[in-house]
This record gives C-alpha cells, sequence and structure tokens, in this order.
C-alpha cells in the first residue's frame, strides 16, 4: 500500500478517499483476470469436449481458435435484448445481475498468497457460504419474472436442488473448520502447511468430505450432470430460456465464474491452496492455479462423460446419500482429533 | 456524523423501507424479494455492531434457504388478490390492537436501563472474533440451553416428518439396491435370428438354416 500512496501526493487527498480508491482498484485486479479465465474456460471446455468426442473443436478464429471468445462476445453484446411481453420487467434485467453479483463477490476472501487477498475477514468461510447461496435468487427470479412454462419449470427444480445440496456443502465444509480451528480462508491453508507436503492438506483426513464437496460444488452450479435446471432435452433451456444477446450472456459469465470459484475453494479448502504438494519445492500462487486447472479439468470432463442425472435421483444422492456421509464424517474426525492417532 | 453512522443510517433507511413495502406490494413475490432485502439490510446493520456471525448466519440462514423455500410457495400459489383483500377492513382493528401492543412492548424493552442507561460497548480491534467469543460461551456457560434448543429442533423434525408421512397403497418404488445390482445378463439377452427364406422361388434360394452365420 504504501509504494502506491509515495506516487501521488497523499496530502492532497483525504485518506478515506484514497483508502476507497485502492480497494477499487484491487477488486478490479480480481474482477477482470476472473471474466478472461471465464472467456477462456468456455474455449477450454469447447476444446477439450471436442477431444473426448474426437472432434477438433474451434479452430476457425485466429491461430487454433484462440479469439473465438473474443468473437462469441462481440455477437452476444450486439445482439439485441428482447423482453417478453407479460414479463416482469424489472425482475427480468435485475435477474442476472443477482446471479453475477453472487458469483463475483465471494472472490473477497479467497486467497491466492499467504499476503494475498482482499479482505480477510474473521469468518470467510460463512461469507462464501452466504453468498453462494444468494446465487440462486438469479435462477429463480429469472424464471418467474419471464412468465414462460419452461423458464419455470426450471427455476423449481433449481430452488429445490441447490437447497439440498447446500446442506451437504455446509456440514462437509464443518469438517474443514473442524480441523483448522477457524473460519477464515487464510487460517484454513496456513493450518494444512506441514513437513509432509502433499500428506498434510486436509485431502487426506477429509477424503470423503473433499469428495461431497466437490460433486456438490457441480451441483450447485447447475453444471452437467446436474443441470435440471436448463435441461435442453425436456425444458429447452430452463430459466433462461426467454433470455438474449448480453441478459444471456451475463447468465453465462455468472455460471462459469461460479464454476472457477468453486475450483479455487476447493483448492484452498482441500488441497492446500498455494502450498506446494512436495516438501522442499516453494509454493506459491502457480500451486494454487495448478490445482484450480485440474479442478476445472474435471468439472469439464464429467459433462463430456455422464449422462444427465434423473430429478428423483438428484435428489436422492443429495438428502440419502450425501449428508448421512457428511454427518458420519464429521462424527469421525471428531472423535479421531481428540485421539492421539491425529497426525495433521 | 461519522462514516460508519452514514452507513448505519443508509442501511435503517432501505431496511425501514423494504420492511414497508412488504406489506405494501401488490404482487406476493415482490413482498417475498423486498422482505429478501430486508433481511439483507439487518445483516448490514449487525455487521456494523461487529456481530459477523450473526449477520452471516441470517444471510445464509433466511435468505439462503427459508426465502427460497417461502418464493417457492409463493410463486407455485395462484393467489387471487380480490378475496386476498375482502377482509381488510374488518380485521384492521384487530390488527391496530396487535400493532399497537407490539410497538408498546418495544418502547418498554427499549427503554430500560440496559438499553438507553448503559454506555455503547467499545469497539474492538481487527483480531477480535465475534465468531470465536460466540462458540466459546456457547459451549461452556450455556451449553444446557444450547442442547435443550437442539433437542427441540430434533423433536420439530421428527413431528415434521411424521405429519407429512403417510402410507400410500399401489404406489412403485424403487428399490435402489435392487437397482444397483442388476448385471447386464439380467437385461440383455442377445440372440442369433436365422435369415429369412428369399422372397419367391428364385433358382438361387437359399434354404433356411444353410445360410452363414
Amino acid at each position: 500500500m504504501q509504494p502506491f500512496f509515495g506516487l501521488i501526493d497523499a496530502s492532497m487527498v483525504p485518506e478515506p478517499a484514497l483508502l476507497t480508491a485502492w480497494t477499487l482498484v484491487k477488486i478490479l485486479a480480481i474482477t477482470l483476470p476472473v471474466m478472461g479465465a471465464v472467456a477462456y474456460l468456455t474455449y477450454a471446455e469447447r476444446k477439450v469436449i471436442g477431444y473426448i468426442q474426437a472432434r477438433i473443436g474451434p479452430n476457425r478464429v485466429g491461430p487454433a481458435g484462440l479469439l473465438q471468445p473474443i468473437a462469441d462476445a462481440i455477437k452476444l453484446l450486439t445482439k439485441e435484448i428482447i423482453i417478453p411481453t407479460g414479463s416482469n420487467r424489472t425482475l427480468f434485467m435485475l435477474a442476472p445481475v443477482i446471479s453475477i453479483m453472487a458469483a463475483l463477490a465471494a472472490w473477497a476472501v479467497v486467497p491466492f498468497g499467504p499476503e494475498t487477498i482482499l479482505a480477510d475477514i474473521d469468518a470467510g468461510l460463512l461469507y462464501v457460504l452466504a453468498l453462494t447461496s444468494m446465487g440462486v435468487y438469479g435462477v429463480i427470479v429469472a424464471g418467474w419474472a419471464s412468465n414462460s412454462k419452461y423458464a419455470f419449470l426450471g427455476a423449481m427444480r433449481s430452488a429445490a436442488q441447490i437447497v439440498a445440496y447446500e446442506i451437504a456443502m455446509g456440514f462437509a465444509l464443518i469438517g474443514v473448520l473442524m480441523v483448522a480451528g477457524s473460519l477464515s480462508l487464510l487460517d484454513i491453508v496456513n493450518a494444512q502447511a506441514g513437513d509432509w507436503g502433499l500428506l498434510s492438506w486436509n485431502l487426506v483426513p477429509l477424503f470423503p468430505l473433499f469428495i461431497v464437496y466437490f460433486i456438490s460444488g457441480v451441483a450447485e452450479t447447475n453444471r452437467a450432470p446436474f443441470d435440471v435446471a436448463e435441461g435442453e432435452s425436456e425444458i429447452v433451456a430452463g430459466f433462461h430460456v426467454e433470455y438474449s444477446g448480453m441478459t444471456f450472456a451475463i447468465f453465462f459469465l455468472a455460471e462459469y465464474a461460479n464454476m472457477i470459484l468453486v475450483s479455487a475453494l476447493a483448492a484452498c479448502l482441500f488441497l492446500g491452496g498455494w502450498l506446494s504438494p512436495i516438501p522442499g519445492i516453494p509454493g506459491g500462487w502457480p500451486w494454487l492455479f495448478a490445482k484450480m486447472g485440474f479442478l476445472l479439468f474435471c468439472f469439464l470432463w464429467f459433462r463430456a462423460t455422464f449422462p444427465r442425472y434423473r430429478y428423483d435421483q438428484i435428489m436422492r444422492l443429495g438428502w440419502k446419500v450425501f449428508i448421512p456421509v457428511t454427518l458420519v464424517w464429521i462424527l469421525v474426525v471428531g472423535a479421531w482429533k481428540l485421539s492421539p492417532f491425529w497426525l495433521w | 456524523m461519522d462514516f460508519l453512522s452514514a452507513i448505519f443510517y443508509l442501511f435503517a433507511t432501505i431496511l425501514v423501507l423494504s420492511g414497508l413495502r412488504v406489506i405494501t406490494a401488490r404482487n406476493p413475490v415482490h413482498a417475498a424479494l423486498f422482505l429478501v432485502l430486508a433481511f439483507f439490510s439487518a445483516a448490514a446493520i449487525w455487521m456494523l455492531l461487529e456481530a459477523e456471525f450473526l449477520a452471516l448466519t441470517l444471510v445464509l440462514v433466511y435468505v439462503g434457504a427459508v426465502m427460497v423455500l417461502f418464493l417457492f410457495v409463493v410463486m407455485m400459489l395462484d393467489i387471487n388478490f380480490d378475496t386476498l383483500r375482502e377482509g381488510f377492513w374488518r380485521h384492521l382493528p384487530v390488527g391496530l390492537l396487535v400493532a399497537g401492543a407490539m410497538v408498546l412492548e418495544m418502547v418498554l424493552v427499549l427503554s430500560a436501563e440496559t438499553f438507553s442507561g448503559a454506555p455503547a460497548p467499545e469497539a474492538r480491534g481487527f483480531d477480535y472474533s465475534n465468531t470465536r467469543e460466540l462458540g466459546a460461551v456457547l459451549y461452556t456457560q450455556y451449553l444446557y440451553p444450547f442442547e435443550l434448543a437442539a433437542v427441540l429442533l430434533l423433536v420439530a423434525i421428527v413431528a415434521a416428518i411424521a405429519l407429512t408421512l403417510r402410507r400410500r397403497e399401489g404406489v412403485k418404488r424403487n428399490d435402489v439396491a435392487e437397482q444397483v445390482k442388476v448385471r447386464r445378463e439380467d437385461r440383455v439377452r442377445v440372440l442369433q435370428v436365422p435369415r429369412e427364406t428369399p422372397v419367391g422361388n428364385r433358382p438361387d434360394a437359399v434354404e433356411p438354416g444353410e445360410a452363414a452365420p
């Protein structure tokens, strides 16, 4: 912060204004790369799924199709935004805003390194949970405001699904904070530092919770195989069937930003964040990005591999499999931590 | 007026206005969304009081779960506004009586010594953890009330399930264990079907059974 103050004459500007400006700069430094990552995640998705299905994927715009996301963005920006008659105009336009707000605001507490974090708030994990639970409002409000049967069906499905998987997700996180003894994401990553590198991460004692957390994350972001809220084959495009142009693009951005967020959180909570997996090699943000990259690849891999779940099977998996598994493992971790066999 | 008070008055204004809109909005979905806004503003005010655990839990539980289910129901209902407004004037005296009693109670509580007499608690530093303090008190000093509340909630869960659980005749259910146990051989039978007799009496006709496999 000090070098920045040195650049301009600090005595001319009141300090609160300077602090606000500096925070805004930091917010932009997180948001803009996330937006860029979203653009190239769509490209990665089309390439990865292309190769999995023995196709080439986009390869016309720019070298190896690398300019494809930019072409798509320009196309979506120049398209007309159609507002259906009989829709609720205000809420119709508000819904994508809620979606993207929830997807971006949670980045405030994600640590990129031991010092690199926008806001090291004490209850960071709760903040993340509270904000990710807001995302469902974008879907519900969009489905209702569109005044369309398909959109409404998508919204209803999404509401039930997200409430179910949020509980499993919350229970999985309880295991993490039992091990770390803190709600701050910075402390949680630091608690995973140890002499054994990879073996000191939360992944080892909390393996079932990691699996539950990641699958719940896939369900929370409405990604395949849990994408019944979109369900092209039965309800066309679900909650965003009436959206076009930029309003549609914002839903799209929010979905991919949420995928990156879930990957970043899973990397910080279970895979040691910026810590290096091999003892002796220094940690740093490249490790975090490598872990996020692997988890994002898993998202794409799931989409190319699994058929869509039937709706009752989604509910069964959430309520009858994940929640009991997490409850049992919380008990196991509690007893394990009090016993002399706890090694972490 | 310092910066914090300005923020407080901003959120308090939003809270009161959205609270008013909850009861005056014509559309029940709008009313429910204004209630969400009211919860959010209340959480922001709690955050100003350094009660971040309560603030975030309010958002997580009420905004993230309770109001989602509430909206779910409100959106599904076919509400007739005329019948909803019918009894307004008839119920107004009762409503005013209840509202008056509530205002009186709040005045009595808030004007008591503990609220108006005591000085405001000192603001803590950045390293003060409201969550940690709350947890420490909850699991030591208030352990029994806490456990009692937990048992009460458990009873409520069991009661809710017992009320909605009905055995219905003639309902077909999936047995998932049975489904998982199924192997390919149980479902698929591969048959060798011999070739059909060619149509007509062509000279190159082949007798059935002679055909190559």
